[in-house]
């Protein structure tokens, strides 16, 4: 047996206790010298991206993974399970969390220097918040990983602009706190009629007591929980200012993951927990869902055009995109779930890309108003440049990933008979030509008079490789879709409808 | 200073309370894996302890007994004991926490499981006491006038 072989059986529970780990000795490491803090936070994520690819490729070839902790079967015990789903929801926290962390030794540098290594702690530990949501099997574990997530996420907002990253972070304490409670309130419930807390236990328990009314109101709780979680339009009202006034790094971190994992969620209670025949056609769930999401990609790209900051601005268009991902998965069928699920990955990627490209504009200039743009362009070319390719995935122009989520997600709405929803993804395209416009606009044609004597002056080199990264898999996942799709994603919108069984 | 701090007798009874406080506290944090009570109680209990005599004795002197340095590591070592316990479990072959596999006394895997649980429950203690007293200090405002300002009454008087 070697050492390998020793680990692989193990990888489950490595990829949550290593960054939860590192992310405590981060302060010893930097007592013993604040610079080897980005080193450790580079080496741990590179482990974690490592132990997450392995994981989605064990479950793609050889099926979903099980591990009990401390030996404890379940129901007994808590259990880890990485089926395809969590399994590419994890690869994604990885991934982002690696680009943002190389991208943060120079902003955060600048804007905390006080705070690396605080930062860096809470770093890891919003990591393993984000991981362990995603890879547990056992919801009051997955509780426990959210209140880790949302606290870390408090931290880190807190720690941006003097004073309104305080109020943004209070704001987002009180709203995220009402979500935990109504989460904890339907696990409650749950637990309660049921006596478990596994999610496979339960599904398998749930569906004889799908008339009672506490399993409908622990419906309703968790609907509403992770509404406000993943900043569904109503309730979106924390995310704006969350966002806005982070750190640049740690926006791109929150605003690339935090609504995902809460999409996640939503997900795997909504086919996992309950059963796809309950959520769609006892409840309706999923309908409501749909046109909760379709206003949000409305309402989100038409605030959206209002804003002069650029990193409120992108805000509001993540409340739009999140409509998308809520729209594929509530629409119910296959080819729309594959859009919605997609665009989880596409997001990831544009959202965080744009926010990098926030954060390195505002290093570089300390401007955030996108109407002092002009001239960009020529300062800082390659960043601009990442910028158009992002907004255009955004825009969802053919050959970017956008396009592909946008497609399957229209086609979804065909299939499904809801010609309005192809109307509602057409305008929302067109609105977000609009507020992206705004900034291509003063970037590249801004007054030439102002234009003329700027020296080229871009971003430094460990800034640019992550955005640069992000913007290259924007095209190439939008010209080779194929890859994410066949391998994972297919299957897997069989399995949550319930079509077929996962592998 | 405030009047409450100068109270003869209330800085005599925290001095006799604070070490039956902490004893009380090893008590739960040793209790833990066989009763109510355990690691996060424990280390509660024990940082209320400390976290008492700071407000009576002033922050200086707390900060003597718990320096900040003192508490980063205590922080961080306490759940780096849990986790190598957590991961001694995989190195001998078993899963992540299941303490029985590790070969202390090979004849009774139940002893060392428990055992093992108090090493983690101790880990788990050691962690919440440190992060209980640092946001002590963090939330509680700054005591760098406490000479200074009853001397510039003084003056001013």
């Amino acid at each position: 047996m070697t050492g390998f072989d020793l680990i692989t059986d193990h990888l489950p529970v490595l990829t949550v206790v290593i960054p939860l780990m590192a992310g405590f000795l981060t302060p010893i490491v930097g007592w013993i010298d604040r610079k080897l803090c980005w080193y450790w936070v580079m080496l741990t994520m590179f482990a974690v991206l490592l132990m997450t690819s392995s994981n989605l490729y064990t479950v793609i070839t050889s099926g979903t993974i099980h591990y009990h902790l401390g030996g404890w079967t379940p129901p007994i015990g808590i259990e880890y399970v990485i089926d395809l789903l969590n399994g590419f929801v994890c690869l994604i926290i990885a991934f982002i969390g690696l680009m943002v962390g190389i991208y943060s030794i120079e902003s955060i540098k600048k804007e905390l220097p006080n705070k690396i290594i605080p930062f860096y702690s809470i770093f890891l530990l919003l990591i393993t918040g984000l991981m362990g949501m995603t890879i547990t099997g056992d919801i009051f574990n997955f509780y426990v990983f959210l209140e880790i997530s949302s606290l870390t996420a408090y931290a880190l907002i807190a720690m941006g602009d003097r004073g309104d990253g305080v109020v943004a972070s209070f704001n987002y304490l009180i709203m995220g706190t009402v979500a935990a409670s109504f989460i904890l309130l339907g696990i409650g419930y749950l637990y309660a009629v049921t006596g478990s807390l596994n999610i496979a236990d339960m599904q398998g328990l749930l569906p004889s007591i799908y008339d009672n009314k506490v399993v409908l109101a622990a419906l309703a709780f968790f609907m509403v929980g992770f509404s406000i979680k993943v900043g569904l339009f109503p309730l979106h009202a924390w995310l704006p200012d969350a966002y806005t006034h982070a750190p640049s790094a740690a926006s791109a971190l929150i605003a690339g993951l935090m609504t995902k994992v809460g999409a996640y969620a939503m997900i795997r209670f909504m086919f996992s927990v309950f059963t796809p025949e309950f959520v769609i056609d006892m409840t309706r769930m999923a309908e409501i869902l749909t046109w909760a999401a379709a206003l949000a990609i409305v309402v989100g790209s038409v605030l959206a055009i209002a804003q002069s900051d650029i990193k409120r601005m992108l805000a509001y268009s993540s409340i739009s995109q999140i409509g998308y991902i809520l729209l594929g998965v509530g629409l119910a069928n296959v080819i729309g779930m594959q859009g919605g699920l997609l665009h989880i990955l596409n997001h990831s990627l544009m959202k965080c890309a744009l926010f990098l490209v926030a954060g390195a504009i505002f290093y570089r200039t300390g401007i955030r108003n996108l109407h002092q743009f002009q001239g960009l362009g020529k300062k800082m070319p390659v960043t601009t440049t990442v910028f158009l390719i992002a907004a255009l995935s955004m825009i969802g122009v053919p050959g970017t990933v956008g396009f592909t989520s946008k497609w399957y997600l229209a086609l979804g709405s065909i299939n499904a008979g809801q010609w309005i929803f192809v109307i509602v993804i057409l305008v929302s395209s067109l609105l977000n030509i609009v507020y992206f416009w705004r900034v291509f606009d003063n970037i590249w044609f801004g007054h030439p008079h102002e234009v003329e004597h700027i020296k080229r002056d871009e971003a430094p080199l460990s800034m640019l490789i992550p955005m640069v990264l992000l913007a290259v898999l924007c095209i190439f996942f939008g010209l080779f879709a194929y890859y994410p799709l066949h391998y994972v994603l297919e299957p897997l919108s069989n399995a949550l409808l319930g079509i077929g069984v996962l592998p | 200073m405030s009047g409450i701090q100068e109270s003869i007798v209330i800085r005599t009874v925290v001095r006799i309370m604070v070490p039956f406080i902490q004893i009380f506290a090893l008590y739960v944090i040793m209790h833990g894996a066989s009763g109510p009570g355990g690691g996060f109680q424990g280390g509660v209990i024990f940082g209320a302890g400390i976290i008492l005599y700071a407000m009576i004795y002033g922050h200086k002197e707390g900060k003597q007994r718990m320096s900040d340095k003192l508490n980063r590591i205590l922080s961080s070592s306490g759940v780096a004991i849990f986790a190598v316990t957590g991961i001694s479990c995989l190195v001998f072959g078993g899963m992540f926490l299941q303490y029985g596999v590790v070969p202390l006394l090979p004849d009774n895997p139940a002893v060392v499981s428990r055992l093992l649980i108090d090493v983690v429950e101790i880990g788990i203690g050691i962690t919440v006491l440190a992060v209980m007293i640092s946001l002590f200090f963090d939330v509680s405002p700054p005591e760098t006038d406490e000479e200074e300002l009853p001397a510039s009454e003084e003056a001013g008087q």
